[in-house]
């Protein structure tokens, strides 16, 4: 059996005195699409970053691809992708510019084609000449997205990618993430927008305050159930503890 | 540290520290004698250097604890580099007031550009910077990471900075004459208070730095039951 | 780490702030020594060579600021961090391009500083030119590692002087004793000791930076 993408074991973030995870354990297997749930400020994005290498965890343990990122983190920082809130776009170069950095920096072989193609599949072709300055958000986050993409990671990590886009970029988004996902990659997908993360996934995960409070696949009896902690938690402010439904 | 340990460092320490500190008080203004040349004011001297000596030092223990901090991690490092950073300041702000009074009646000038005086400046200055950096960044530990870097570099800078101000001075004509710390010491009384009165202020420091220290682990300890009441 | 070089050569490239903006800063400042000294006193050569160098840091200092500003739009730094790239790599990319834009600057500054100073023109210039590179790379070793932590705390325009001014001052004082023996070209002779501590700083710094810099972009 192949080894995990994700192995979290007790995993733990604080910054200053306050604990964004706590003893966290996540298990994600090759070829999953995970949604992850939870109010403000329940950890999400820290725990994405964690994911990313971007952060080191205080206490317990983190495996990606079945390596501890401990010990190498830099190894199996080629085979994640990760699209976040910013874009990591630089504002003055263009596209095509931007992308052929990051392709250099990942060492994606065949970079030009590559950099085409990738550009293509988002549909920013017409604007691949155009500082990114001047790019509508709608259209830099499908850039960021052609950036996560560009070295054909295993895992890709996004975090409320969904958020200020249209109806046809969310649409465009939803049907890239479908083929990434088909493709066997492996997805881990923060939103607020449930009707999106149950389309697009077979598990879902509520994170509240940093502690996971559920785990467990979508299937359609269970798709209540997640809508009912998770807008349990958000009324109660995040003190609340495992589902009341299971 | 064991309880008993601190019980023994609560108690041994400050009475250490007073028991020198008087000593020094009274060697320094009534028993040693007054320099034929300097007059009464060359007192000032006993406490100038040892005191200059100390917050070198000072810096010299945040510079490891910085390192450590860096390296290891672990809060206790960066407790004890910031409290020894923040007595280190006092320090180094005496050294740079008594340096002027004791300066202008014997030279004339209230600042002497000479090596040591212009480097304890530049130190008061990353002092400064190390303890401002704490309060401008952003929040958790990135304050005490960016000092612990300025820390370290600070520390592999001060001898490259103390060596070119002495060159810088040296190779000048000698416009004021260098204050030196050692010769001049006519009467081995004067050697005696000298050593006495650097007892007491490392003693002192030491003290300093053990109620400082402590006091910021208990806060942080109490700032961990508190995160874990409230996030419960 | 090309690549990275690269990236920041096209973005200067392609605005051109960091390099006018050094450019302005050291002509202002030498224009402002220069008033600071009456045009037809000796003080003015003996100066000079003080003048040169404080526009040099001057500038440096607010050139460097700009360096990490670029990374903080669209947090580009945290794009960096992802890529499999040595953290000492990133930094090392960024101290070269620093330097570049510095020097590049001077190019400009040296003439101007020639101009407003009288500085007699002779072969002694080259050896300044030479000399404040070897300042700048130090200075920039040191400046890259505090701009990045700089740009990351709440006062970011005071903080980076404040933290680095003090820290170069060797470099400073070095240059200016150089410079003022190769202006009026005399040989070296016993100002090779200077040299010496520059190259040595460079040498130092370069290697802490390299080593600390890891700590300064993590969280």
């Amino acid at each position: 059996m192949a080894d995990p993408v994700i192995g979290a074991c007790g995993l733990t973030r604080r910054f200053g005195n306050v604990a964004a995870l706590d003893a966290l354990d996540l298990a994600v297997g090759p070829g999953e699409a995970v949604a992850l749930f939870g109010p403000n400020g329940a950890g999400k994005t820290t725990l994405l970053r964690l994911l990313a290498t971007l952060l080191r965890p205080t206490a317990g343990e983190l495996r990606l691809f079945g390596r501890a990122v401990a010990d190498e983190g830099a190894a199996v920082r080629h085979r994640i992708g990760l699209l976040s809130h910013h874009s990591f776009l630089y504002p003055d170069l263009t596209p095509t510019e931007n992308l052929d950095f990051y392709a250099r920096m990942f060492g994606t072989p065949g970079r030009a084609a590559r950099v085409r193609e990738v550009l293509d599949r988002v549909g920013l072709v017409g604007w691949a000449h155009r500082p990114v300055r001047t790019l509508s958000r709608g259209l830099e986050q499908r850039c960021a997205l052609a950036r996560a993409l560009l070295h054909e990671p295993e895992l890709l990590l996004l975090d409320e990618p969904f958020t200020g886009l249209d109806v046809d970029a969310a649409g465009m988004l939803s049907d890239l993430l479908r083929q990434a996902h088909a493709g066997g990659t492996t997805l881990l997908l923060v939103t607020h927008d449930l009707w999106r993360g149950f389309e697009l996934c077979t598990r879902a995960v509520v994170l509240v305050r940093g502690r996971l409070v559920r785990d467990a696949p979508i299937g359609e009896s269970t798709r209540d159930e997640f809508e009912r902690t998770y807008v349990g938690a958000l009324h109660a402010g995040g003190s609340s503890g495992p589902a009341t439904g299971g | 540290m064991t309880s008993s340990a601190r019980r023994l460092a609560d108690s041994v320490l400050p009475a250490a520290a007073l028991v020198a500190m008087v000593a020094a008080l009274y060697m320094v203004f009534v028993y040693v004698p007054s320099d034929r040349v300097q007059g009464i004011v060359q007192r000032i001297f006993y406490f100038h250097v040892p005191l200059a000596i100390v917050t070198f030092l000072a810096f010299g223990v945040t510079a490891v604890g910085s390192a450590l901090f860096l390296w290891r991690g672990g809060r206790e490092w960066d407790r004890l580099a910031h409290a020894s950073a923040e007595i280190g300041m006092v320090l180094c702000t005496l050294v740079l007031i008594t340096g002027p009074i004791w300066a202008r009646p014997i030279w004339g000038t209230w600042w002497t550009w000479d090596a040591r005086l212009t480097t304890t400046l530049i130190l008061w200055l990353i002092y400064a910077a190390y303890l401002m950096m704490r309060t401008v960044s952003g929040p958790g530990e990135q304050g005490a990471r960016y000092a612990a870097i300025l820390g370290v570099v600070g520390a592999v800078d001060i001898p490259i900075i103390n060596r070119s101000v002495y060159w810088w001075r040296t190779i000048h004509p000698a416009v004021l004459v260098t204050r030196e710390g050692g010769s001049g010491l006519s009467d081995p009384r004067m050697g005696l208070t000298l050593g006495v009165s650097f007892t007491a202020i490392l003693l002192l420091f030491a003290w300093l730095l053990w109620l400082r220290t402590e006091s910021a682990r208990l806060r942080d300890a109490l700032e961990d039951m508190r995160q874990q009441v409230v996030g419960q | 780490m090309f690549a990275l070089l690269r990236k920041d050569l096209q973005i200067e490239f392609r605005t051109k702030e960091t390099l006018s903006s050094l450019f302005l800063l050291g002509l202002l400042t030498l224009l402002v020594l220069s008033f600071a000294f009456d045009p037809t006193s000796d003080l003015r050569g003996e100066a000079a060579p003080g003048a040169l160098w404080v526009a040099v840091i001057f500038a440096g200092v607010l050139g460097l600021n700009r360096s990490f500003l670029a990374e903080r739009d669209n947090e580009c730094l945290q794009g960096l961090l992802l890529c499999p790239v040595d953290r000492g790599t990133i930094y090392l990319a960024k101290v070269v391009a620093n330097f570049l834009f510095m020097l590049a600057a001077q190019v400009v500054i040296v003439p101007v500083f020639v101009f407003f100073f009288n500085v007699p023109a002779s072969l002694g210039l080259v050896g300044v030119f030479l000399t404040i590179a070897i300042g700048l790379l130090g200075f920039s070793a040191v400046g890259t590692l505090f701009a990045a932590i700089a740009v990351r705390t709440r006062a970011r325009e005071v903080m980076l002087p404040l933290l680095l001014l003090p820290l170069v001052v060797p470099l400073f004082i070095a240059g200016v004793k150089v410079t003022g023996r190769l202006l009026p070209a005399k040989p070296l002779g016993d100002m090779a000791p200077w040299l010496h501590l520059m190259v040595g700083f460079d040498v130092v710094f370069l290697v802490v930076g390299w080593l600390v810099f890891e700590y300064a972009v993590e969280e």
